[in-house]
């Protein structure tokens, strides 16, 4: 049932199968317009000035090395709007992804924006089987998270109908699949594999209309897909984005399945060593590094990804003419993606140092007992901290389970354990263990 | 008089009792009653010792996390009624228990019950007037 034939439909041909010279012509002249409209954001003008960059300087691909590197901090440090490129006026949308303190980080989008956006997500979603005819049950939280609205417009522009179920609520999210009839799910893959499990523990195995689903939001194994399909009767794709970018959109799957094809029109990705930041070959894992070419309220240049993934530019059956890049295989720092939320270890310490001034030594450990995510926080306790009354000690553990509920929007299981029991690293500490085991 | 308690972090797991207790060995020191509170995940564990000075270095020396808390020990007579009596005069001096812990030692037909109150000092005043033997010490060490 699983193993039904999608048919391999492309949405705009004319930049998913345009050949490779007029698409070079195309990503100069986009690098161009990047750097001229990053000239309005104070970071980017700063160092231009200081290296003498200007548009004309871009003249091959080539040149895109001579560009500065953006990272997530650089990002945080211009909280809220360093790096909008437009007045608040021409704003149309803003989204914002999770920071490491509290903050999270804005992005903008024009109008343009925003169309360009929905036309990339309705290229992976038809490349996936999405035709006009069907339902699409959208179980992205739609929110400041740019998974829900992102995938609606996609859904919207290929001129099929949207249920915006929104997360949460699995009992009522499998009751729309089923009374609904719904074609294609939208939601990250740990999700799909728990409303999988529950379809089944509810007898309704097989009994669903569902045919697709396009997962993302976090990293997932081949193995996963091979039990998602197998236990919906459906076929799942993979997509890729990330809201400093863009949000979902920046890559997906075509019926071919051999990677995810990268919208090379709109993105230039470069896959290099995370330690050089010189690139490696095809087939080679790197950090992904990313720049836009068209986007107006937040153009972004060689941004820092920290997702190790390889390139492929071997053509493709199914007729794209763009490079795919692979799944993600890990990151190249320590952030963690739980339930699809982003975590980094410092929001834990952060949550820590709410409570008691000093941060004890503390463990993060991420385990999957079923298909989803368990988080657990091992802490260290310290003199001050305990006390001979139970009361007291469960006060302080809810304490910090409150806070970093409030940091990371997350449940996380807090466990005391006893002093010097946790490692201790001479020079970096490593804070995540993460036993999910998501590289196959 | 109040008496000194221990009280260790103890996490739930196998082994993390003996380690205490293989400590006290190592250095010769009887407990002479304890009293375990234990959740899922830890415990605390409440010592009664009469060098407890000493197990405390040793035991801080072994990394354990170690506190030192006052706990008054009352005599209690083995008979029905007997502690009810007793929780009867710590209510009518809106003394409240934290905790408690009951144990038996050489006297015949006498319990001790160890509690602890927010403070002790105030509970030490508060009973001196009632028909309640506090067990000091040197008498529970003996």
């Amino acid at each position: 049932m699983s193993n039904f034939v999608v048919p391999n439909r492309i949405f705009d041909p004319e930049a998913e199968c345009m050949p490779s010279g007029e698409r070079v012509k195309m990503q100069i002249a986009g690098l161009r317009r990047t750097v001229e409209q990053a000239k309005k954001i104070p970071f980017y003008r700063r160092k231009f000035d200081k290296s003498g960059i200007a548009p004309e300087s871009i003249k091959s691909l080539e040149d895109l090395q001579q560009l500065p590197f953006t990272t997530k901090q650089d990002l945080r440090d211009a909280y809220p709007f360093g790096f909008f490129a437009v007045p608040r006026a021409e704003l149309a949308r803003l989204h914002a992804s999770s920071g490491t303190t509290g903050k999270p980080t804005f992005v903008g989008y024009t109008q343009k924006d925003l169309e360009i956006w929905s036309g990339l997500c309705a290229r992976f979603l038809v490349a996936g089987g999405l035709t006009a005819d069907q339902i699409v049950q959208v179980s992205f939280g739609y929110g400041l998270f740019t998974g829900g609205f992102g995938l609606h417009s996609g859904i919207e522009r290929v001129g099929a109908s949207v249920l915006p179920a929104s997360s949460g609520n699995t009992q009522r999210q499998i009751m729309l699949l089923e009374d609904v009839k719904i074609d294609t799910l939208i939601c990250t893959p740990s999700y799909a594999l728990n409303l999988a499990e529950n379809i089944t523990a509810m007898g309704k195995k097989g009994k669903l209309a569902l045919r697709y689903a396009h997962l993302g939001g976090e990293p997932w194994t081949e193995e996963m897909r091979l039990g998602i399909e197998e236990e919906l009767g459906i076929r799942a794709f993979n997509n890729y984005g990330l809201s400093e970018i863009i949000g979902p959109g920046v890559s997906g799957e075509c019926a071919v399945r051999c990677g995810m094809h990268i919208q090379e029109d709109q993105f230039m990705v470069e896959c290099l060593n995370p330690e050089t930041l010189e690139p490696v070959a095809d087939g080679e894992q790197g950090e992904l590094v990313i720049t836009s070419l068209n986007k107006e309220a937040c153009p972004i240049i060689r941004y820092r990804t920290r997702d190790l993934a390889y390139l492929d530019s071997s053509p493709c059956e199914c007729g794209r003419t763009t490079k795919r890049m692979s799944r993600i295989r890990g990151r190249s720092d320590d952030m963690m993606i739980i339930r699809g939320v982003n975590v980094f270890p410092t929001q834990i310490e952060e949550a820590l140092l709410r409570v008691d001034g000093t941060a004890p030594h503390f463990m993060i450990e991420l385990t999957r007992p079923g298909n989803l995510d368990e988080a657990a926080i091992k802490v260290e306790i310290r003199p001050q901290d305990f006390s001979d009354k139970m009361e007291a000690m469960h006060k302080m553990r809810d304490r910090i389970g409150r806070e970093v509920t409030a940091i990371t929007g997350l449940h996380f299981n807090i466990e005391l354990v006893e002093p010097n029991t946790l490692e201790r690293f001479t020079g970096k500490a490593k804070r995540v263990f993460d036993n999910r085991k998501l590289n196959d | 008089m109040p008496i000194k308690q221990l009280s260790l972090f103890v996490e739930n797991r196998p082994g993390s009792l003996s380690a205490v207790c293989n400590v006290l060995k190592d250095n010769n020191l009887s407990i002479r009653t304890l009293s375990l509170a234990d959740t899922q995940q830890f415990g605390i564990l409440r010592l009664l010792l009469a060098e407890y000075e000493q197990a405390r270095t040793v035991l801080e020396k072994a990394g354990f996390i170690v506190k030192v808390t006052d706990v008054l020990a009352l005599e209690v007579p083995d008979r029905p009624g007997g502690l009810a009596d007793i929780l009867t005069i710590l209510d009518k001096h809106q003394l409240s228990v934290e905790y408690m812990y009951a144990f038996t030692f050489g006297v015949a037909d006498k319990a001790v019950i160890v509690f602890r109150f927010e403070d002790p000092h105030f509970a030490i005043e508060a009973l001196q007037n009632e028909p309640i033997k506090l067990v000091k010490a040197s008498e529970l060490f003996r």
